[in-house]
C-alpha cells in the first residue's frame, strides 16, 4: 500500500489493491461499494487512535502463554484417496488446476 | 414437547424441572427412551423448519442410530456417558463426519468433513444425539444470521425478527425445544447474543478452555465453542464434557476441569457483583434498563454486594475487535481457493490460476465475508499494519488489564447481553450497525475471560414480548464460580 500515508482516506486504486491482495475479482461497481464500506469502518475504528499505548506491548492472544508442544512422532493421517476426493478437480492422483506458468515458462 | 411461544403474555422462561440434566435422568431412570426422544424432536425440526429455518441439515438416520445404540446400551446395563438420552443441535461450522459442514456459505456447500471436530468426539463418548447442523451467518460473521446463504433464520418469540447470531440456528433448535441442548461459537457474542434473543443460556468459556480443533477457522485468537441450553446447570454438564486439553489443539489450556455446580449455587450473601457503569447507558432499551434494575435490586435484597466498576475502554471494544477479527479471517479464509476442496468458479478458456482464484472467491464468499476479508486484508497491510493492527493489538492489553483491575473488586461483572431484544429481520444492514450490536459481548472475546448469558426475563416492543439476556463475566479460568453464581442468579432473576 503505497498510495496513501495511514491518515488519509482510502482512495479507489488502494482499494482496488487491497481486493487484488484479498483475492477476490471486483467490478467498478463493488469496488465503489467496498471503498464505501471500508471508509465507513475505518472512520469508527478511528478511536482506536485517541488511546495512549506508548509502551504498551501488543497482545496477539487473550494470555501470555506459550503454545504447547507436542513430541515429534508421526501418527495416523488422513488417507490420500479421501482427501483427493474432496478437491473439485482430479486427474489421477493429482489435483487440477489451470495453467501456472505462462508461455515459454515464467 | 415445548413448542415455540408466540403469546405476548408468555414467561420467556423454561421449566425449571425441564432441561436436559432431567431429561437424561428420566431416560435413566427408564420413564421415557432416547429414541421416543428424539423422534418426537424430529417431527418438531420437519414442522418448524419452514418457518424458523434452524436447520440446514437434519441427521435423521445418524441420529436415530444413535439414539437406538444409546438406548440398547442403558437397556443392557451400560453406561453410555453423562449425556446418554440427550439431543443436541451442532453448529454448522462445527467439522463432523456425518452430513456437510457448511459455515453457512456456498463456498462449502458440498464440504463433507473427512473427521470429526474434538468436540464432536466428546460429545458422542458422553452418550449425546447429534440431531443436525444449525444455520448461521456465513463464516460466523454477522450478528442476526441473516448472512447465512440458506437464508434468514427467525426467531419463534417473534417471528419477523432474528434470532442473534451468528450461532441464530443453535439458539432457535434450543428455545424452540427442537433440541436439548446445541453447540454454537462465539468469535465476539455469537453464542450469548442469539442465546440472549432467544431466551436461552449461552455460555462461551475461557479461551483455551475447550478444542478448536474442527472449528472452522474464524478469527483464531478470539473463537471459542459453547453450548446453548435451557438451563445453566445444562450449560455446566455439557461444559464439563467438552472442556479439557487436546493434543489435536495447541492453544488448550492443561490447567484441570473440575466439576463446576458440585457445591451447588453460590451463596448470595457472599457475592460480589460488579455493574460496569459503561454497560447502563441511554443505547440501552428502557424495558432491558427496567428489568437489570429490578434484578440488582433482588440481588441486594438476597445480601450480595453490588460494586460500581469502570470500564472505560467498553466503547473501544467494537474498535478493537473489528481490526483483530477482519485480520485474522483475511488470514484463515485465504485457505479457501477452489483448489483442494469447497467450491471452484467454472473455468474459462485462457484463464490462469490467480483468475481462479479471485473468481473462485468471489463467487463462493457472500458480501459480509468479502467486506471482513478486505477489512483484514487493508489493517494487515504495510503502511497501515502499525496505525491498525498493532494498535488494536495494544488496546487488547488495556481492556485486558482494565478487566483484571474490575475483579480485584468484585467475583462477576453484571449487565446486559445486548442493547435491546431482538429486532426485525433487515432493519440493520448497514455494517456499523449490526457490528453494534456485540457492544457488550466482544470485550470477552478480545480478553479471553469467561461469559455466560443467562434468560433475564421479557421486555415489550411493539406489542410484542422478547426475551433479553443478562450476561455474567468472570476471570479467565473461574468457570466454576461463574457457573455457580450463574445459577444463583438465574433462580433469583425468575422472581425479580
Amino acid at each position: 500500500m503505497t498510495s496513501s500515508d495511514s491518515n488519509s482516506a482510502p482512495t479507489l486504486a488502494d482499494v482496488a489493491k487491497v481486493a487484488a491482495l484479498s483475492r477476490l475479482a471486483l467490478d467498478p461497481d463493488a469496488l465503489d461499494s467496498a471503498r464505501g464500506d471500508l471508509l465507513a469502518i475505518l472512520q469508527h475504528v478511528a478511536n482506536l487512535q485517541t488511546l495512549d499505548v506508548e509502551g504498551v506491548e501488543p497482545m496477539p492472544k487473550p494470555q501470555d502463554t506459550v503454545n504447547r508442544l507436542a513430541e515429534d512422532v508421526p501418527g495416523p493421517s488422513l488417507d490420500r484417496d479421501v482427501l483427493l476426493a474432496m478437491a473439485p478437480k482430479t486427474e489421477g492422483h493429482f489435483i487440477a488446476v489451470p495453467k501456472v506458468l505462462g508461455e515459454g515458462g515464467a | 414437547m415445548t413448542t415455540p411461544s408466540t403469546d405476548p403474555n408468555s414467561s420467556s422462561f423454561f421449566d425449571p424441572g425441564d432441561d436436559l440434566t432431567t431429561r437424561v435422568q428420566s431416560v435413566r431412570d427408564g420413564k421415557t427412551t432416547t429414541s421416543l426422544r428424539l423422534e418426537s424432536m424430529l417431527t418438531a425440526a420437519e414442522s418448524t423448519n419452514p418457518s424458523l429455518h434452524a436447520f440446514h441439515e437434519v441427521l435423521t438416520d445418524f441420529a436415530r442410530a444413535t439414539a437406538a445404540s444409546v438406548d440398547a446400551r442403558l437397556a443392557a446395563g451400560e453406561d453410555p456417558g453423562p449425556l446418554a438420552g440427550s439431543v443436541i443441535a451442532v453448529k454448522d461450522n462445527i467439522c463432523t463426519t456425518e452430513g456437510r459442514t457448511t459455515c453457512g456459505s456456498r463456498m462449502l456447500e458440498n464440504y463433507r468433513s473427512p473427521f470429526d471436530a474434538t468436540v464432536i468426539t466428546r460429545l458422542l463418548d458422553a452418550g449425546a444425539t447429534l440431531i443436525g447442523k444449525t444455520n448461521m451467518d456465513e463464516f460466523a460473521m454477522g450478528s442476526s444470521t441473516e448472512t447465512c446463504a440458506w437464508g434468514p433464520v427467525r426467531n419463534p418469540h417473534g417471528i419477523n425478527r432474528v434470532p442473534g447470531g451468528s450461532s441464530g440456528g443453535s439458539a432457535v433448535a434450543v428455545a424452540a425445544g427442537i433440541a436439548d441442548a446445541a453447540l454454537g461459537s462465539d468469535t465476539g457474542g455469537s453464542i450469548r447474543q442469539p442465546a440472549a434473543f432467544c431466551g436461552c443460556v449461552g455460555f462461551k468459556p475461557t479461551y483455551g478452555r475447550i478444542s478448536r480443533f474442527g472449528l472452522v477457522a474464524f478469527g483464531s485468537s478470539l473463537d471459542q465453542i459453547g453450548p446453548l441450553t435451557r438451563s445453566v446447570r445444562d450449560a455446566a454438564a455439557i461444559y464439563e464434557v467438552l472442556a479439557g486439553v487436546d493434543s489435536n489443539d495447541a492453544t488448550t489450556s492443561d490447567l484441570p476441569v473440575e466439576p463446576s455446580m458440585a457445591d451447588g449455587p453460590f451463596d448470595p450473601a457472599s457475592l460480589r457483583v460488579g455493574i460496569p457503569r459503561e454497560h447502563y447507558t441511554t443505547r440501552n432499551h428502557p424495558g432491558v434498563t427496567e428489568r437489570l434494575e429490578r434484578i440488582i435490586d433482588s440481588l441486594r435484597a438476597v445480601g450480595a454486594t453490588i460494586i460500581d466498576i469502570d470500564l472505560p475502554l467498553t466503547d473501544y471494544g467494537i474498535s478493537t475487535y473489528y481490526v483483530i477479527a477482519p485480520a485474522e479471517a483475511s488470514s484463515n479464509l485465504s485457505r479457501y481457493d477452489g483448489i483442494r476442496y469447497g467450491y471452484r468458479a467454472d473455468p474459462r478458456p485462457g484463464e490462469g490460476l490467480e483468475e481462479l482464484y479471485a473468481r473462485t472467491r468471489s463467487e463462493g464468499f457472500g458480501p459480509e465475508v468479502q467486506r471482513r476479508i478486505m477489512l483484514g486484508t487493508y489493517v494487515l497491510s504495510a503502511g497501515y499494519y502499525g496505525a491498525y493492527y498493532k494498535r488494536a493489538l495494544q488496546v487488547r492489553r488495556l481492556i485486558k488489564q482494565e478487566f483484571d483491575a474490575a475483579f480485584t473488586k468484585c467475583d462477576v461483572l453484571l449487565g446486559p447481553t445486548s442493547p435491546h431484544p431482538a429486532f426485525q429481520i433487515g432493519a440493520k444492514l448497514e455494517p456499523i450497525s449490526m457490528y453494534l450490536n456485540d457492544v457488550y459481548t466482544v470485550n470477552a472475546n478480545i480478553a479471553g475471560i469467561p461469559a455466560i448469558s443467562i434468560p433475564g426475563g421479557m421486555v415489550e416492543e411493539n406489542g410484542e414480548a422478547l426475551p433479553i439476556g443478562l450476561q455474567l463475566q468472570a476471570p479467565a479460568f473461574h468457570e466454576t464460580s461463574l457457573l455457580r453464581i450463574a445459577s444463583t442468579i438465574e433462580s433469583l432473576v425468575r422472581s425479580a
